[in-house]
Order: C-alpha cells, then structure tokens, then sequence
C-alpha cells in the first residue's frame, strides 16, 4: 500500500506509546460504521442479502429440525450442494494468491495497491466454506467433537481434520493480515514488515496447501474411482487459479465503477495475464482426464461415462458438463483474443463465463458424479431440493455481505475517511 | 461521504429519550430491530431443537472414555428415553467381545438363490427404518458368467432364481483395513478387537466421509429420525449396534454384535432358508468359517481395494 501520511495523535507521538485499548475498540466501530454507511444501491443491496441469508438460515433451522430428508442426498448420492459448494470456495479462497505472488514476492507496486481485494476475499470463502461444511453435518449440536482436545481428533489419518487445520488457518492468518493493514492505516502509521511479511510469505504456501488438502480428500478414496486420481489436486489448484482471479477481476471492476479507489489498469492486466496461462491448463487437464478415462474403456469409468454421455438411460448432468466445457472454451477464446480481451466488457464476460464453468465442473461435474454409479454400481440420480438452494444461495449472500461491508470499510480507511483523527 | 447529500446537514428528528437523531441513524435503528427480529424468528426452530437436547447427552464423551458406571449411566438413559419415545421396555447391552475371537462371514454364491430373507431379517433385528424398508443388506443379481457389478442390479422383483443369474448379497465386509475408520474426522467408528466395525452413535457428527469412503454401499445415515412402530420394535438391544438411532448418524452392519457376543448367530444367517451363509470364528481352526476357507475357492470382493475384508464370498464347484 502507499505509505501513509504521519498523523499520528500528538499524545502517541510524543509519548511513544500506542493506545491500543483505546485506539482499537475506536478502530473497530468505525469500520462498523463505515460499513453500514453508504448511499441508496449501497442499503438496497445490503438489505437484500441480508434478506436471502435470513431465507437460508431459516431453510437451514427447517432442516435441523425435519432431518436431512428435506435434502435431495440419499444414501447412494451422500454429499450434494453443499459439498460441491465448498469445494468449488475453497478454490476461490485460494485464489486470491495470484494477487499476493505479483504483490509481495515481485513487489508489483500496481498489484500491492488492491492486493487486500483478494485476501478479504479469501476471509469471506473460508468463512462461506466453515459454514457450508456446517448446514451438511447431521448433527451440528456435536461441532465440539471435532475440536482437538475437547473432542477427538482424528489427526493424522483423517484428511478432514487437516482441512479443518489448513482453511482455520488461512482464515487466521488473511484475517491478520488484513486486520493489521487496515489498522495501521487507520493509525495513520506505517506498518512495520515483521509483523506482517512473514504472515504474508506463510499464506502464499498456505494457499496452496488448502486446496491440495481439500482435494486429498476426495483423491484418497480407492472406493471412488472417479476421484481416485493423481491429477485431482493439479486440477483443483489449476481450476482455483481461474475461479479466483475471475472473481477478483469482476470485484475491480465494480469498485472502480462504485468506490474511488484508485486501481490501476496494470493490476488487472496482470491478473488477465495469470488467467490466460490457468484457463488454459485447466482445459488441458479436462482433456487428459478425458482422454484417460476414455481411451481404455475399463468399467472405471462408468462415473465418467454417465457425467459425459449419460449411463444406462440417466443422464441428468450431462447437458450440464457440456454447458460448462462450452462456457470454459468460449471464455478461454475470449481471454485469449489480442483484439476482445482489450476491451472491459467482453474481459468481464469472459470472468463471469468461466467462473460459473468452474462452479459446475468442481460441483456436479465432479462431486455427484463421484457417487454414481454407487458402489455397487447401482444409478440413484440427484437434484438438490428448495431446501438446498435456500441454504445454499443464504450462505453465498451471507459472504457477499461480509466481502461488501469488509470492502467498503477497507474503502474507507484507505482514502482515509476513517482514521483515528476522524 | 460520497457525494450523495447534497444537504449540509443531515435531517433531524426528536426523539423521547434519545433527543436529537438524525433521520437516517432513526431509520437504522429501525432496520436493525426488524433484522435481529427476522434473525430471531428464522433460527427459533432450530434453537428449540438444540435446547430439546439434554446436558447429558449433550455432552457425553466418547464411548471409549467412559468408564463402567458412566456407561451404565448412558445406558439407563437411552433406555428411560426409549420408554418415554415408544412405550416400550428395551434392555440395551453393552457386551465385550469375546477373547480370542475374530468374526468371519462367507456366503455360498452357488446356494443362494437371492430370496431376500436376510434383509428381512435384518431391517426387523436391528430396528431399521420403516418407511424407506431399510436394511444393511443388498442383494445383487447378478449375470452368470461375470462378476461385473455393472452387469448387476439390486432393483428385481420377479421369482427367483432367475435364469442365467447367480445372487451375490454384500454387507459390511468388517476390513481389516477399513477406509471408514481411517476417515472419521471425530474417531466416531472405530474397529474393535473381534473384527467388528462400529460406530458410537452418541458421537457421530453426520459428516458422512465414512460413506463415502465405503467401497462396499455398507454405511447407512439417518437421514431422518427412524420410524419403527412401538410393537415391532426389537427390546433386545445393543449400544453399539441395534439401539434405536437418532435422526443424524451413521449406522451400518455389526454382525449383530448385540447377538453374537452372546454366543447366537447373526439375523441374517437364522433367517437364511438355504444354508448359503457361514459364520464363525476365524481364529479357532475348528470352525466351519475355517474349513471353508481351506477347502473353498474363496474370494473376496474388490479384493484390489486393499480393505481386507472379513467377508468371503465362494462357489461350490
């Protein structure tokens, strides 16, 4: 960030002290403020998330109470929306590492100006994907048993209990970051790099250390042949590197066209130039797996075949993978023409193109097929039910809110409209 | 401020109390007491459900941490539960496994001819779900002359045997290597020292990674809170396998533990007509698991899965 002017209280500087107990809850309310503050599309938006989140929270109390029978999920197809949901974040989460690299490794000054976009975007996914994997567990009342100490912790053996390890983790250390950042900033003084940069390094492993856990979970299962595959993590990093920078790109573009934050031309092109290499081996990667799973024919397969082709007459996901290769391949072309790409409108339909070809592909080109044929090679097809989407769509704008009031108080302290002074 | 208000100063209104507000900090006050209201209103269901829930249970350790009284404790409870829920007087065990034993399963796949009185059996001893006629079992016919699962289906409803099939029933295979238990996050299902896998249904959170790491379709979560009618309920139960489950937990096959630490046979084998099935102990060389296992051509299903199972499957010629 560029340095900020020294404006330090007179009390502070002369005393050489920081009034942390004071300054801190003052820093605190008006970030809170800050974010519920703002013009009429500003309230209208925040309002109707917050009506969603409600209808989802409210869908989520019915399921608590009803069972897990209101859901779509049976004992053939066990995991659904919501799984697929928080694989799908968790990339998104991870995502945001595309802008760190550039900002903090090669010290892009452009990048490091909104470089904070991506890790508050990383603070809303984890927290989407805390709650994703929450509405799933039957029993959310037994969350203590996961605890380590308090419960039992099947660590090392179980791969969820290094998830829940890496993404708690990454949310700790995006919400240091950016606490810190904002804090001094809002100090009026500079922040010292010892207490951030080596947080800053961890996250750039981190990053990828959540979405390679994430995708051992699934690449683990022998049972699963579908996902019992060495190309799994690459997939799940390559896919998160295009998800992610999307998003990020759309975000820029809105607050440039909403907020007065300075951002630069050059930090987009650079996350433009990021995509352009991830969108490409993502579509790689979807033809090597196609390839392998089709070129042998052995009965492995059958997940494959009815994802692509449909499997003894059922074939519901199949117009929905194709939709999304289309959508990856159209936006791949679109990210890809010197002549389109120049221009804003067709960069900002090509993010919004690929971003929802890589929610399909991960969800149910991904998780659903994984469980069908079942084991036993029985076809129990899925579709998630009013309930799902409810709580589903409520955890997205639950996000969406906390990523807007985070930005718009970011906003704010960096103009410095809020300030200790203030 | 952005340049929204083109008013100097912001509308004021009086207030009791409060004095001077202005009109827009009214409005969010406002705002947030209808939010907080509708917050209220949407999670009231699921806080009522969560306070339904009692200390006890709510906080009860893993089965493995409790010591005898405490589990004597648990017991007494679930009972009482059971008798305030149903009306009905069940006794639940909490049986150890015999020393020196090691359960194995076999099926004669040239005997069974696919009638289905095994899962019968089953969904009435271990007090399964009426509506969904769950079971632990499934029976898959399949085509002669493959042992392709592909070529199988479990959904047939004609006499049996059919021609051309052969009839092939899987349950849990009890690994020795068991994919569900290197996956549970909380250690909710564990092996015990006779081979069975089990779960402590007062621990399971619902994740359901167990069942998706199953090779075998073996699990079965309670996707709802059983519905087993007071009268046909099976009182003769046991903590870690057949005690009526809570909507919200994996279940699956313990070989009805409940029974053969007792010294009885499983459900499902009393309940076979044929004679297909065959179960013992695998460490006593005397039994008849054993003799079959020396003189069968035995294997074992998706034996390249590495599970181990305990569960053999063989043809008489």
């Amino acid at each position: 960030m560029p340095t900020p002017p020294q404006t330090s209280s007179a009390y502070e500087l002369e005393h050489g002290q920081h009034r942390h107990h004071v300054t801190y809850p003052k820093f605190l309310w008006k970030c809170f403020c800050a974010a519920t503050d703002g013009g009429p599309l500003f309230y209208a938006w925040m309002i109707f998330l917050t009506v969603v989140t409600l209808v989802g929270l409210s869908a989520w109390s019915h399921q608590v109470t009803e069972g897990m029978a209101v859901t779509g999920m049976s004992d053939h197809v066990s995991w659904g929306l919501y799984i697929a949901n928080f694989t799908f974040i968790v990339g998104l989460a991870a995502g945001g590492v595309m802008m760190v690299i550039p900002a903090y490794l090669y010290k892009d000054r452009n990048m490091l100006d909104v470089v904070i976009v991506g890790e508050l975007l990383a603070i809303a996914s984890i927290i989407m994907c805390l709650l994703f994997v929450t509405v799933d567990m039957g029993r959310p009342d037994r969350f203590w048993h996961i605890i380590p100490v308090i419960g039992r912790f099947n660590f090392p053996l179980s791969m969820l209990t290094w998830d829940v390890i890496v993404l708690n983790g990454y949310l700790l250390i995006n919400l240091h970051i950016c606490g810190y950042l904002l804090y001094t900033r809002f100090q009026g003084r500079t922040p010292k790099a010892k207490f951030y940069l080596p947080v800053v390094f961890l996250s750039i492993f981190w990053a990828i250390s959540i979405h390679t856990v994430t995708a051992f979970l699934y690449s683990g299962l022998g049972g699963r042949p579908l996902w019992n595959s060495a190309l799994l993590a690459p997939r799940f990093l390559a896919s998160a590197f295009v998800s992610g920078p999307a998003f990020i790109i759309l975000t820029l573009y809105i607050l440039r066209r909403l907020t007065d934050l300075p951002i630069s031309e050059k930090a987009i092109k650079t996350l433009l130039q990021i995509l352009r290499v991830t969108i490409l081996i993502n579509l790689l990667m979807i033809v090597s797996e196609m390839f392998t799973e089709f070129y042998s024919g052995t009965a492995h397969t059958a997940s494959a075949r009815y994802l692509y082709f449909g499997l003894h007459g059922k074939s519901a996901l199949v117009p929905w993978i194709w939709s999304a290769i289309a959508m990856n391949v159209i936006g791949a072309f679109l990210l890809l023409s010197p002549k389109l790409s120049k221009k804003p409108s067709w960069v900002q339909l090509a993010c919004i193109l690929v971003f929802f070809a890589i929610w399909i592909e991960k969800g149910m080109g991904l998780i659903i097929p994984g469980f069908i044929p079942s084991t036993l090679h029985e076809i129990v097809e899925y579709a998630p039910t009013i309930t799902e989407w409810k709580i589903t769509l409520g955890i997205w704008a639950f996000g969406l809110l906390g990523y807007s009031a985070a930005l718009k108080t970011t906003v704010q302290v960096l103009r410095g409209r809020v300030s200790v002074n203030t | 401020m952005t340049t929204q208000n083109k008013k100097t100063e912001p509308r004021s209104i009086t207030l009791p109390v409060l004095g001077q507000v202005t009109r827009r900090t009214a409005l969010k006050a406002v705002g947030a007491t209808l939010g907080i209201a509708a917050f209220g209103k949407a999670a009231q269901p699921m806080i009522e459900n969560f306070a339904s829930i009692s200390p006890e249970e709510m906080f009860q350790k893993h089965y493995k941490e409790l010591d005898e009284s405490e589990r004597d404790t648990v017991l007494k409870r679930l009972e009482t539960q059971s008798k305030e829920e149903y009306g009905v007087d069940v006794t639940i065990r909490d049986l150890p496994p015999l020393p020196g034993v090691k359960y194995g399963y076999a099926i004669n796949l040239s005997v069974c001819n696919g009638n289905g009185e095994c899962m019968r059996a089953c969904h009435e001893e271990n007090n399964h779900d009426r509506d969904s006629n769950q079971s632990y079992i499934r029976v898959l016919e399949m085509q002669q002359g493959s042992m392709d699962m592909e070529k199988g289906t479990t959904t047939f409803t004609h006499a049996v045997p059919a021609e051309n099939k052969f009839y092939m029933p899987v349950q849990c295979q009890q690994c020795d290597n068991p994919p569900c238990v290197h996956v549970c996050p909380v250690e909710a299902t564990w092996t015990e020292k006779d081979g069975i896998v089990v779960v402590d249904y007062n621990w399971c959170i619902g994740c359901r990674y167990c069942e998706a790491a199953c090779p075998y379709h073996a699990r079965r979560f309670n996707w709802q809170t059983p519905n087993v009618p007071s009268e046909q309920i099976n009182p003769d139960q046991g903590y870690l396998s057949n005690q009526i489950r809570p909507a919200g937990v994996m279940e699956k096959c313990t070989f009805c533990l409940h029974r053969v630490r007792d010294g009885r046979l499983p459900a499902c084998l009393e309940a076979c007509p044929t004679g297909a099935r065959v179960f013992g102990n695998l460490l006593d060389p005397d039994s008849e698991i054993r003799w079959v296992l020396k003189n069968k051509r035995v294997f074992l299903l998706k034996e390249d899965l590495g599970t181990q199972p305990n569960f053999f499957y063989y043809f008489d010629r």
